[in-house]
């Protein structure tokens, strides 16, 4: 096993975390921005990085910033959104050749890093201003981003789901931000809420790669200067205690039905239980060896996609399936029972060693990319907690029956959401 | 065994063929954890019409035949293979594509058990009339999923658009109709037809032991009787070189519209270095025309023509290759004359020049590089150009000395009016 060793030092208001490695062809630079999850600000920080990375002062058009990556042997850049727990996060990566492996030797790191300084620090912007046209092409690409979904009935039903179990939290904000809010955005607005952000969201790099630690420390110290700033935290919401199920119906012209089932656990990434949480969802639903895999699509034939996931810091179970408008009853009861079967540990000890292994196997192969290491330190930024490998590991070998069937009793049913065509059995 | 050695790349691929003619191959990953092999038959949902082993004469098989054959090699008259892999801490998958079907799983433990479990349950063929009939609700439910999916339908629609009779107009997964036909005397036929280890390739890639997994795979191979059989004899209509449709609009349950349009090309007939010089020179070309860097692009993008979800390819197989170029628009008509308008007008070589030709290709070889970090990539894309009698490994000698003549030819080729085709997502 090979096992990933992370140095991180605070460099005034940037946390640099290294991960020093010979086996990627290439080099990645991970920049990860956080603040909490809020309706004044979800649209301006779902638009803001898009307008960052279309153009700088140095590279006045998408054009000439494209051509310039490519000189640079065709550097990906790319920009990308999450909601993790109570918090919004920014994500800009930034990929390019390990040159060692190129028959020409131009030193392509240091280049990433004034180019990242100049996207995050030298935009194209005049008096306090973002350039206009820039701004209203990415809010008119931003409006069909967060369109897009209503597109895709899958992601759709997931929304839907999240909105309705989580009206009356941050939670149920889009990821992309809020169509109601973006006519009201300006170049001004924007440029001054790129101020605040830069000013005051909490900022961590991951450095991945073969890569000289101390000549990285130096360019972040040189390229990346960032005030140090207080951590803002957003309160914890751990959902109700009793929960009154709702079911929510929905139909559109849609030819298979969507069923998707959120529960609350209460238990996030971080949290003594999680580690029981993260096998108990492997039995009941995470791989093709488990409970509803087997009822749902092996035994009843009802579906091609049955599974459940976690949202790990949101203490989130959610269960989605695709299958046909008159399945809904035998779908929804099969569900019920295999979650009443875990409860009464209705799994052997043959299924807990099994869902353990592929587990592992899932958090080792995670690691094999780049930015499967940086997803997986940040949860330690997320939740707060100090977690490596071993320890994870650990924990995982540790959790026994009676730690799953605690959990399992956790688990509290939420919200049903169905998305069926026209012509449904009641 | 033999060893082919890429020095500027740092890696070293390990082949042998099986006495059987299973073709294998190696290439050691260190420090990665993950250890991932693909066992692929040259055999999709293209080979729709063949003589089937022990037979005179042609048959023609339902659509979609290929990937019920895949989803039923995971059952066993003693259980489920996913739940055997998942013992030994893998996760295991298939797919079909139009030319090929793939069994895959990836571990970081129990690697050689993995690798028997992946050979022997591919090789040990399981079909009653009760599991077939079962299997036909998951996959009705799966040609659902797709139909609800308009990017999907775009896609195959704008195929179907192009070719009049070649078979990869067809839905890889058939339809409902299709797949009620499949009986299991038709999987085993095809099943016996093509998955002979001479029609194979099985691929390992990770933090492995070269010697031993060949060793590994040539005593598990050995002690299986399989018999010489004779080459597969696959039947193709003459395809015209116009297109069968120039323009589809499907009315969908959307928002915004989506608007694609294709060419193909009319020659599909090269295999080996000159079909992997085609297919790098044209991803070449779209990219002079279409990329990020490109004025072309930046002007359909501030028109609000285009957004993030555009794209363009061209890839070929056997016997059809097709450019694909487009996405999400406001305006799917202009789009379609736009994106025609700048195809017709480039094979005049107006478009490129020497610097933007070498950025383009360093931009391929950085991409190549990248992918290289994928085990995933690399199993797959060998297997598929091994197929063809490509090299994955030529493609940065290759696009390091394409030139400017290259990419001109190569357009002028390509690029004409009565192969083009139009396929839009319209909102109901």
């Amino acid at each position: 096993m090979n096992i990933t060793t992370e140095t991180v030092k605070a460099i005034d208001g940037v946390k640099l975390h290294q991960i020093k490695t010979d086996k990627y062809k290439t080099n990645t630079i991970v920049w990860k921005m956080k603040a909490p999850l809020s309706k004044d600000t979800v649209t301006l920080r779902a638009l803001l990085p898009h307008v960052l990375e279309s153009s700088s002062a140095a590279y006045p058009t998408t054009a000439k910033l494209r051509a310039y990556l490519d000189e640079l042997y065709g550097a990906s850049l790319y920009v990308d959104l999450s909601k993790k727990g109570e918090y919004h996060i920014i994500s800009m990566t930034i990929e390019m050749a390990n040159e060692k492996f190129l028959s020409d030797q131009t030193p392509l790191l240091r280049k990433a890093f004034e180019l990242l300084s100049e996207l995050l620090l030298r935009p194209l912007s005049n008096n306090g201003a973002f350039d206009r046209e820039v701004v209203e092409s990415e809010k008119r690409t931003l409006k069909q981003r967060i369109q897009a979904v209503n597109d895709d009935k899958m992601r759709y039903a997931n929304l839907r789901l999240v909105q309705e179990m989580c009206k009356d939290e941050a939670y149920a904000l889009h990821v992309h931000g809020e169509l109601d809010d973006l006519p009201l955005i300006t170049e001004s607005s924007l440029y001054q809420y790129y101020e605040r952000a830069l000013a005051e969201d909490e900022l961590d790099l991951y450095m991945i790669g073969d890569i000289d630690t101390n000549e990285v420390e130096q360019y972040v110290r040189e390229l990346l200067p960032f005030k140090n700033r207080p951590v803002k935290e957003a309160s914890l919401i751990r959902g109700n205690d009793s929960i009154e199920p709702e079911t929510i119906k929905e139909e559109q012209d849609v030819k298979q039905a969507k069923l998707n089932i959120g529960y609350r656990t209460g238990i996030n990434y971080g949290d003594p239980e999680y580690s029981a949480l993260q096998i108990f969802n492997g039995i009941f639903g995470g791989f093709s060896h488990s409970k509803l895999f087997i009822n749902v699509r092996e035994k009843a034939s009802l579906a091609y996609y049955v599974a459940s996931r976690l949202e790990s810091h949101k203490g989130l179970l959610m269960v989605m399936s695709g299958i046909d408008n008159s399945s809904y009853g035998q779908a929804t009861s099969i569900i019920e029972e295999q979650l009443e079967e875990m409860r009464k540990g209705t799994f052997t000890e043959e299924e807990i060693t099994q869902t353990k292994a592929v587990i592992q196997n899932q958090m080792l192969e995670t690691m094999d990319t780049a930015r499967g290491v940086a997803e997986v330190l940040y949860h330690n930024i997320v939740s707060q907690k100090k977690m490596d490998l071993t320890q994870w590991m650990n924990g995982m070998e540790a959790v026994i029956k009676e730690d799953i069937i605690t959990v399992a009793k956790k688990v509290q049913l939420d919200t049903i959401y169905f998305l069926h065509g026209k012509e449904v059995q009641k | 065994m033999e060893q082919i050695a890429f020095d500027q790349l740092q890696e070293k691929l390990y082949y042998e063929k099986m006495a059987n003619g299973l073709d294998v191959y190696v290439l050691p990953k260190h420090g990665f954890n993950k250890t991932f092999a693909t066992f692929t038959t040259k055999y999709g949902s293209i080979d729709n019409h063949f003589v089937p082993l022990d037979k005179n004469g042609p048959v023609k098989v339902p659509d979609g035949i290929a990937h019920f054959l895949e989803h039923k090699m995971f059952e066993k008259e003693d259980g489920d293979v996913f739940q055997q892999f998942s013992r030994q801490g893998a996760s295991a998958n298939a797919f079909t594509s139009f030319t090929r079907t793939a069994y895959l799983f990836s571990s970081t433990s129990n690697v050689q058990e993995n690798l028997t479990t992946l050979i022997d349950f591919v090789q040990d063929p399981y079909f009653t009339k009760e599991t077939v009939e079962k299997e036909k609700g998951i996959i009705g439910q799966e040609i659902t999923m797709y139909d609800d999916n308009p990017d999907w339908r775009l896609y195959y629609g704008l195929i179907a658009n192009l070719y009049h009779h070649h078979p990869v107009k067809i839905d890889i997964a058939g339809t409902i109709a299709s797949i009620s036909d499949i009986t299991k005397d038709m999987l085993y036929e095809c099943y016996h037809t093509f998955y002979h280890p001479s029609n194979m390739l099985l691929f390992v890639v990770g933090p492995v032991e070269p010697e031993e997994i060949i060793a590994q795979v040539r005593k598990n191979q050995d002690s299986k009787n399989y018999s010489e059989q004779p080459s597969i004899e696959r039947i193709f209509d003459q395809e015209p070189q116009t297109v069968a449709e120039k323009l589809s609009t499907l009315r969908m349950n959307v928002q915004t519209p989506k608007c694609m349009v294709g060419i193909k090309t009319n020659d599909a007939s090269q295999q080996g270095a000159e079909m992997l010089k085609k297919e790098l020179s044209l991803n070449v070309m779209l990219d002079l025309l279409f990329g990020k860097s490109t004025q072309h692009y930046n002007d359909l993008y501030r028109e609000g023509l285009i957004d993030d979800t555009f794209s363009y390819d061209y890839s070929q197989e056997s016997g059809f290759g097709f450019a694909m170029i487009g996405g999400d628009t406001s305006d799917p008509n202009k789009l379609a004359e736009k994106v025609k308008e700048i195809l017709l007008q480039s094979t005049n070589g107006s478009n490129w020049d020497e610097a933007a030709l070498q950025r383009s290709i360093k931009k391929k070889i950085g991409g190549f590089l990248r992918a290289l970090n994928s085990p995933e990539y690399i199993a797959n894309q060998f297997t598929r150009y091994s197929f063809n009698d490509m090299d994955l490994f030529q493609i940065v000698p290759i696009l390091e000395n394409l030139t400017l003549d290259d990419i001109n030819q190569s357009a002028k080729e390509l690029i004409s009016e009565e192969r083009m085709s139009v396929c839009q997502v319209l909102p109901k």
